[in-house]
């Protein structure tokens, strides 16, 4: 899949600005953004939703809105939300997608990896919002894809169920299918995703694999839980020693976070603070550079709220 | 799990499987739903067991036999409401739930799509035509039919009320659809020249017989009368053609 100078606008707000992207085969690539970044607007040209206004998009080398005949046995899409009819059951609406297809995988045992099995006489509008989410998957799955776009997959679903699901999405790339997927939640990407587009104000701030996106960071995060309230005075003494290139944070009576420069002379001053200060750490952790912090230094904005 | 369970291997079902499984799947929804059935069996049959029995006393008086008036009136009216308010109702949520973006991309295409839903429309008004029918056969309904006149006149007042259905559910809010769908059908009931000839409206009969509602329910008493109804017909496929035009320009996806 490849995104060439892809530009979408609508009344005033420029979604999508200039973006390039390549997807390769047999792979499953992130795409992270904060709320209105241009995902949806992306992910839905791919799917032939809306026809680029400027640039172009190629979908298993196909125009997915010319060739769309073509191009939409090969892909399978799961919606952010929605997508069945509410008097529909649950195993009745796998059932009718999987009609649609000439050679698509066995109902019974998607829903049984789904975990929807014991739901598959409940019509949509009674599913929970994570059955509803698994039978979304299910739906995208059904026709034996090559490439398949997921929206949000894990969104709402409790651990074990994650779980399953990664799980799923790991297999569908080791027998051959390609999975683009977008999601809120960064350990999600930097679990699964071979590579990571992170796009902010609809252009392509960030792209590679979770190692190299968190590798050779700048920033080091300490935090430090102590055993006895601090004294008084104590951390802004810590602030001022640090300096201004160090960021202190407060977070209660008995800890505190420091994000400084990745050198050892910021550890050694918190060190010597707590001799100073008479304050004995329950536990100093060093904060590794994760997927989450690089999202935060590249948008400045915290990744969107889960079911939002 | 052995490997290679979901190995890739697209492919569209034949066009004629798609169209039989979206004809069968909207049948089944429709016919599940409570509302939709009282709209498509019940209120026809109460409106034709009761202007029936109670002609007498409410004054309707027609040259022919009562029954033999109001049971091709009735039949009109079964296939009003489902061509024009339970299609539209039906189309209004899967816009509002998403059903039409997430069959946007199955192999189903739009052309199928619509097959289907009019494969579903004419199963669920041959379902009415046998149980209507019969309740007519019963209260003493003798049809002489025209089959060059009752097979066309039904595709057409099904086009010409699907054509309309689709566009009201294609331009409004779902709810504003379930609305708009039911009060059409409500007016048209009471004054469109469905169940009761355009005559019995008096002058308004020379307006209401060019409403689909009338043009079909005149259609219907001819060809179940022996004629061939063809001015009705030529109104019926008028309004087929600028509903289906209207709606092919103005309807929204999402």
């Amino acid at each position: 899949m490849r995104i060439d100078g892809l530009v979408m606008r609508y009344a005033d707000k420029t979604a999508v600005d200039d973006l390039s992207l390549v997807v390769e085969p047999h792979t499953i690539t992130a795409v992270l953004g904060p709320n209105g970044a241009g995902k949806t607007t992306t992910l839905e040209t791919c799917e032939g939703y809306r026809r680029p206004q400027r640039g172009s998009v190629r979908v298993l080398g196909l125009d997915p809105v010319k060739d769309r005949r073509a191009l939409m046995p090969r892909i399978g899409v799961m919606l952010q939300a929605g997508g069945a009819w509410s008097g529909a059951r649950t195993e009745e609406m796998l059932r009718h997608l999987a009609r649609l297809h000439a050679d698509p995988l066995d109902t019974g045992l998607l829903m049984e990896r789904l975990a929807l099995h014991e739901c598959g006489r409940t019509p949509y509008r009674r599913l929970s919002g994570g059955q509803q989410q698994r039978l979304g998957l299910a739906m995208a799955l059904v026709g034996r894809p090559e490439l398949v776009f997921v929206d949000e997959p894990t969104a709402g679903l409790d651990p074990q169920i994650r779980r399953t699901v990664w799980e799923l999405l790991e297999e569908l790339r080791a027998d051959g299918v390609t999975v683009v997927l977008t999601t809120h939640y960064l350990e999600e990407a930097e679990r699964l995703a071979d590579r990571v587009h992170i796009i902010d104000h609809g252009r392509l701030v960030a792209s590679g694999s979770p190692l190299e996106l968190t590798r050779g960071g700048t920033v080091a995060t300490i935090r430090l839980v102590v055993t006895q309230p601090f004294p008084p005075g104590a951390p802004e003494a810590l602030a001022t020693a640090l300096g201004a290139t160090t960021e202190l944070t407060v977070l209660d009576d008995l800890s505190l976070q420091v994000s400084g420069p990745a050198d050892g002379s910021t550890l050694a001053t918190v060190a010597r603070w707590c001799e100073v200060h008479e304050v004995l750490p329950e536990s100093l952790t060093l904060g590794q550079r994760n997927l989450e912090d690089v999202f935060l230094e590249l948008t400045g904005r915290e990744p969107e709220v889960s079911g939002s | 799990m052995s490997a290679g369970t979901f190995a890739p291997a697209p492919g569209a079902a034949p066009l004629a499987r798609q169209v039989l499984a979206q004809a069968g799947m909207e049948t089944r929804l429709l016919l599940r739903n409570g509302e939709q059935l009282l709209l498509a069996v019940v209120i026809p049959l109460i409106v034709l067991v009761g202007a029936v029995s109670a002609a007498d006393r409410i004054g309707l008086s027609f040259d022919d036999p009562t029954v033999d008036v109001l049971t091709p009136g009735v039949l009109a009216l079964a296939v009003m409401s489902t061509a024009f308010t339970s299609l539209a109702i039906a189309t209004g949520f899967e816009r509002r739930y998403g059903v039409l973006k997430r069959l946007g991309t199955t192999p189903l295409s739009r052309g199928a799509l619509l097959a289907g839903k009019v494969g579903a429309l004419l199963i669920v008004e041959l379902l009415q035509f046998v149980v209507l029918g019969s309740a007519g056969l019963l209260l003493g309904w003798s049809p002489d039919v025209s089959v060059v006149g009752v097979v066309p006149a039904v595709l057409l007042g099904t086009a010409a009320f699907a054509g309309l259905g689709m566009l009201v559910a294609g331009t409004l809010r779902a709810e504003a659809t379930l609305a708009a769908a039911n009060l059409v059908y409500l007016l048209l009931l009471a004054g469109g020249a469905v169940v009761l000839p355009a005559s019995a409206y008096g002058g308004l009969g020379d307006v209401v017989q060019w409403l689909p509602s009338g043009a079909l329910g005149e259609a219907m008493r001819a060809a179940f009368n022996g004629e061939v109804p063809a001015v009705e017909m030529a109104v019926l496929a008028s309004w087929a053609v600028v509903g289906g035009a209207a709606a092919a320009r103005w309807f929204k996806w999402e």
